[in-house]
């Protein structure tokens, strides 16, 4: 049942953009096109799974047993960085499509947010291996759902007429805001 | 020559604030602006990590091959985050409490790792201080700025005093909704400034 819960709390309640202001620059940078929103929200949903296990084993094997837990920053995202280097060239070696679809959104991973922090609150959450996948993976999807629909309302902005002040960020950030608020009404169905 | 140096400084407030113009390190703007104080504590708090990562890849720029840039600077700027967060724990315990994640999260913040690469690795130990604090005081400002306003809407108070009674506020711009779309007014309104200067 608690991965159940998990799921709906990472994907609806606490939405990772959303309500967690974790991502927000691919959030607003990829987010033109329905396409390139959905080859981002792959590549961060495969890299946030991998980089919470492996910062996940590395907590609690190898700094929390010999009292190093003030290097997690530094760790982490040493890891993260290199991760993401060695999955792009593990995928443009095994799977030339799937490095296609990833492959240029993969380098903008390091700098989101969103891995660095998913990996610190699984530690706060005190989550153990198997809930921390599952709420890597879920906050993934969110990213993901929010993502999509974020991108699919751009589509439909760039045909209409906008005063000028408020052209590019400024109206990208209101519709942003809606969105939250339509997602606030999520909140409660599970608490975590 | 003095006035070179004014200048540096200016341009990261104005010319080139982090916030309203380059659209940098929007992920903290947006989350830890609840209050003022809040706002700008993470300001001052990236402030520091800015100018010491700047002044330190600045003296080391000639030192690091070409190739290891990037994962050395990120090496300086995640030390310099540690020693900030240990800081504030000891001294600053109640901001670092409501700041929570967001401290640890100014290593992957675009505007520190953007101004190490595109400023202190191309310039002088000075200048790169200069220009570190600059962009910092912009952040802090916008920062500051769009915590009063989301203070002063959602709760009616501004650093804690009370301006007008709670039950007038608009809960919801402390709020997730609130921070997008006050951010989206402010960025509108400096755009339109900009626009007629």
């Amino acid at each position: 049942m608690i991965y159940i819960t998990i799921f709906i709390a990472a994907v609806f309640v606490n939405n990772i953009v959303l309500s967690q202001f974790l991502g927000v620059c691919p959030f607003l940078g990829v987010s033109k096109k329905i396409s390139t929103a959905l080859g981002m929200s792959g590549a961060v949903a495969f890299v946030l799974t991998l980089a919470t296990i492996i910062t996940w084993l590395i907590f609690n094997y190898l700094l929390e047993p010999y009292e190093l837990t003030f290097l997690q920053t530094i760790s982490y995202i040493l890891v993260i960085a290199a991760l993401v280097q060695l999955v792009e060239i593990i995928l443009k070696k095994v799977s030339q499509p799937l490095y296609q679809a990833l492959g240029v959104y993969l380098p903008l991973i390091t700098t989101n947010c969103a891995i660095l922090g998913v990996a610190i609150l699984v530690i706060q959450k005190e989550f153990n291996l198997l809930e921390s996948v599952v709420f890597a993976f879920s906050t993934a999807i969110g990213f993901g759902l929010a993502l999509v629909l974020f991108a699919g309302i751009r589509e439909q902005l760039s045909h209409t007429k906008i005063p000028k002040g408020m052209q590019g960020t400024p109206i990208a950030l209101l519709v942003a805001g809606l969105l939250a608020m339509a997602f606030m009404g999520f909140s409660g169905i599970v608490k975590l | 020559m003095k006035k070179n140096k004014f200048s540096i400084l200016l341009n990261g407030l104005i010319t080139e604030n982090p916030i309203f113009v380059l659209m940098l390190g929007m992920c903290p703007t947006l989350a830890t602006t609840t209050s003022a104080i809040n706002g700008l504590g993470m300001g001052l708090a990236t402030t520091f990590v800015l100018i010491c990562s700047n002044l330190v890849i600045s003296l080391i720029k000639n030192l690091v091959p070409e190739n290891v840039r990037i994962p050395s600077y990120i090496v300086v700027i995640a030390t310099f985050v540690t020693i900030l967060e240990m800081l504030m724990q000891a001294y600053l315990p109640s901001l670092h409490e409501s700041l929570g994640l967001f401290i640890p999260l100014i290593v992957v913040n675009c505007i520190v790792l953007g101004r190490a690469e595109s400023y202190a690795s191309k310039n002088k130990v000075l200048d790169s201080a200069l220009d570190g604090i600059g962009i910092g005081l912009g952040f802090t400002f916008a920062l500051g700025l769009l915590g009063m306003i989301r203070e002063l809407l959602g709760a009616g108070t501004l650093f804690g005093l009370r301006i007008f009674p709670e039950h007038y506020g608009m809960l919801m711009f402390i709020l997730a909704p609130g921070a997008f779309i006050s951010l989206a007014y402010l960025i509108a309104i400096v755009n339109r400034i900009r626009k007629v200067s």
